[in-house]
């Protein structure tokens, strides 16, 4: 890959930065006055064609003048937007020292996963969006790039080849089953594992990582990065069973009362895929995305030469949803040679709830991207093959209640897209499997797990945490949720 | 773990292997399946119903038929060799209950599937009538565990080379002509078969019970692939079914739906059977060399 050359010596702009630095010279003037860093990215006429990962990442110099356009603010307002609240102000602090050993250490104590976070957490709504940097230039594009800061660090250390186990404590002989081995569970069992119990990880599918496997493309997540990530919990003594579905291979009750296990968390993410509920939506060339993306990423059914999984050939493809899974359907297409990919998004731009350099990344691979538009039928052949789909405009109406204005459709504006496949990416209704299996534990009206603030269940010794809770949300959100709960069944072992 | 303990060859295209799943074996009810896979990167992974299971010696059973490149690559496992993943059991185990009188029609390999309904079925307390089709005598399986629990048992092949010439749904209409009349009827095989004894059904209003076999990727509710329509909704196979009402069913859609891939998966077969073909070549020739 065209990685930029390493950064030997700092050219004159850098040293004489850095030089100011150690002389506690530095002036905010100096430092807002510091280009943001763009970070170099695969050519998108190339990129096109491989799965490779779209974003190469900072040079050093690049971050460490990245890192020096941080403030340092003492009131840190990205800190209370970080949802574990990384002490970011600290991190970026050791890069522009060049220390980024420990830089990566001020990481690790919040957040276990920097190297998966720098690449999937939506920073412009987070930690970036209260960046006094950005308010001070009167641009959120300008606010300082931590997410981007966070990858470097986290890859600087992988790339020297060592691998950092967390210490573990003594073992307690104490057992803890975690359900899913996607973001919440990984967390959950790496908090778990540093306190001495002895953990066991039960994952379904043939491969651990969950979403960071099965739903986030190599492009945008490589797997050996997640594979690090999991090879380091093993190292930690912590079993992964894969598999295993708990609730079908063996019920939660015998977890816990024949195989010996103390506490279960369930971080088993969403569940089936929802749809538009429109005619038409069984054609062949109608999919979910997770059914899309799966084919792709955990079959790796992009690599035609060796995989037994097939995927839809697809000429002109119809995206439905405005989300980042939404973006990586409609990237995948675009790989997988489809000579059109649309995304029908029902608000506008500005709604859409996908990371900003993931639509930017999008546009410029080709995907055209329709606003204030919903798709009302389906139609296909006497085959049942997608053949087009029959859509509406719509207008911005009134705010609903998540604040967002809500679309309202004009009248008589049928009109139809030609499209031989469409992928629904528009969210994930809780899983069923739970409820079918499981009736002690309480459940919301829309099927999520209610727990309590520690993470607890409605049935003893049973905490859960991540998509499973909350509905369909982000990577960061679940890992906080996982080490909130571990935290939680930490204590109660350790009362025991 | 997963090891292949014993593998039978029941017809030319038909296999039977027996595999060392002991939490499977003890958790599994009738009606119920698993998903596997041979090779963990690029295997492709394929729904099979449980036919049978000891969970004594802690195996499960499965019965398959080679249709396609994952289905022959299965049946290259001797025993002593292990699948590198299987998961189960998955979908709702059948509904057994004493009802009356009870004709089980499994076609080809769903004869296999049909088995532990069959058993429970007659465990329950109801006269158990079974139906076996096949194309040919080659194809028919589970004749004598069938004969062991029916009360009636009917072969039929679609070339007459055994048993009654007829296809499936001529005995079945006959016994739903009959008296007394079946009070339930549980149909698996081809999609075909099974929407053709829904049709021979349907006129005399009885319960009829249809065993889906979809594309699936996860098989624990995520993927979506597998969906039916079943009464006018949507409803996914994996976790809703693998049983449905065979009279809500829409089998046109689920048909065309199997086909989806039906050009990759025909040519992927073209390939394994040139694969095997030069294989074959390559190890004639060693030996003479």
């Amino acid at each position: 890959m065209n990685r930029p050359a390493e950064f030997e010596a700092p050219t004159a702009s850098v040293r004489g930065l850095l030089e100011k630095l150690g002389e506690g010279r530095l002036s905010v003037r100096d430092r807002l006055a510091i280009p943001p860093q763009e970070m170099p990215a695969q050519d998108p006429a190339a990129r096109r064609g491989n799965m490779d990962e779209v974003a190469l990442g900072y040079s050093e110099e690049q971050a460490r003048l990245e890192a020096l356009r941080c403030l340092q603010c003492k009131n840190a307002p990205c800190i209370a937007s970080c949802p574990v609240g990384i002490d970011i102000p600290g991190f970026i602090a050791e890069i522009a020292a060049g220390r980024y050993a420990e830089s990566l250490a001020v990481l690790k104590k919040s957040n276990l996963f920097p190297a998966i976070c720098g690449r999937v957490c939506p920073q412009e709504v987070q930690c970036q969006a209260t960046c006094t940097v950005g308010k001070s230039l009167k641009s959120l594009d300008k606010a300082v790039s931590i997410g981007r800061l966070e990858r470097f660090a986290a890859d600087r250390e992988r790339e020297s080849g060592r691998l950092e186990v967390p210490a573990v404590k003594p073992a307690t002989g104490k057992r803890v089953a975690v359900v899913g081995s996607g973001p919440a569970g990984l967390a959950a069992a790496a908090d778990l594992a540093k306190e001495g119990h002895a953990v066991t990880i039960f994952e379904a599918f043939h491969k651990p990582g969950g979403v960071m496997i099965y739903g986030i493309p190599e492009f945008r997540l490589p797997k050996d990065i997640v594979g690090r990530e999991i090879e380091a919990l093993e190292q930690m003594g912590v079993e992964i069973r894969t598999n295993f579905l708990v609730g079908r291979t063996r019920s939660l009750k015998d977890l816990l009362d024949r195989d010996g296990f103390a506490a279960v968390f369930i971080g088993s993410g969403a569940g089936l895929p929802k749809f538009m509920d429109i005619p038409g939506e069984n054609l062949i060339g109608v999919f979910s995305a997770n059914e899309y993306l799966t084919r792709s990423n955990l079959m790796r059914a992009y690599d035609l030469q060796h995989a037994d999984t097939p995927i839809f050939k697809a000429k002109r493809m119809a995206v439905l949803g405005g989300g980042n899974v939404a973006m990586d359907a409609a990237r995948t297409a675009v790989r997988m040679g489809a000579e059109k990919v649309f995304l029908v998004y029902r608000r506008t731009e500005r709604e859409m709830p996908a990371r900003v350099e993931e639509v930017a990344h999008a546009r410029e691979e080709g995907v055209v991207f329709r606003f204030l538009e919903s798709p009302t039928r389906i139609l296909g052949d006497e085959r049942k093959r997608v053949t087009g789909m029959e859509c509406l405009s719509y207008t911005l109406g009134d705010p609903d209640a998540s604040g967002r204005r809500s679309p309202v459709a004009v009248p008589g504006s049928e009109h139809l897209l030609d499209v031989d496949a469409v992928i629904v990416a528009i969210g994930n209704e809780s899983h069923p499997l739970l409820l079918q299996t499981n009736p002690e534990i309480a459940v919301s009206r829309r099927g999520n797990i209610i727990t309590d603030e520690t993470g607890k269940t409605s049935m003893d010794r049973v905490y859960a945490g991540g998509d499973i809770v909350l509905g369909a949300a982000t990577v960061i959100l679940a890992m906080g949720e996982g080490r909130r709960a571990a935290a939680s069944i930490n204590r109660l072992l350790a009362e025991e | 773990m997963n090891k292949i303990i014993r593998k039978v060859r029941l017809s030319d295209e038909v296999y039977k292997i027996v595999v060392e799943a002991p939490l499977i074996a003890a958790e599994r009810r009738p009606g119920q399946f698993v998903i596997v896979q041979r090779d963990t990167d690029f295997g492709e992974r394929i729904p099979l119903t449980i036919a049978d299971a000891d969970p004594r010696a802690g195996t499960i059973t499965m019965v398959f038929q080679t249709v396609g490149k994952s289905t022959h690559n299965l049946a290259l496992l001797e025993e002593g060799d292990s699948i590198a993943n299987l998961l189960g059991p998955l979908g709702r185990p059948t509904k057994i209950e004493k009802v009356g009188t009870v004709v089980c029609v499994g076609g080809g390999i769903g004869a296999a599937p049909l088995y532990p309904i069959a058993q429970g079925m007659k465990k329950a307390g109801n006269r158990l009538v079974v139906i076996i089709g096949a194309r040919n005598r080659g194809l028919v399986i589970m004749e004598e565990e069938m004969r062991a629990i029916a009360d009636e048992l009917i072969v039929v092949t679609d070339d007459g080379s055994y048993g009654r010439k007829a296809l499936v749904t001529e005995p079945l209409k006959e016994l739903c002509d009959g008296d007394p009349r079946p009070d339930m009827v549980v149909a698996i095989g081809p999609p075909i078969m099974m929407k053709f004894c829904v049709e021979t059904t349907r006129p005399f209003g009885i319960h009829t019970v249809v065993s889906l076999n979809t594309i699936m990727i996860d098989g624990t509710g995520m993927c979506g692939g597998c969906r039916v329509t079943v009464g006018g909704k949507t409803k996914f196979v994996c976790v809703d079914g693998p049983e449905f009402d065979g009279h809500q069913v829409d089998f046109s859609n689920m048909l065309a739906r199997m086909g989806a891939y039906k050009e990759h998966e025909n040519e992927a077969h073209d390939r394994c059977h040139i694969d095997m073909q030069v294989k074959k070549l390559e190890k004639e020739r060693g030996e003479k060399a």
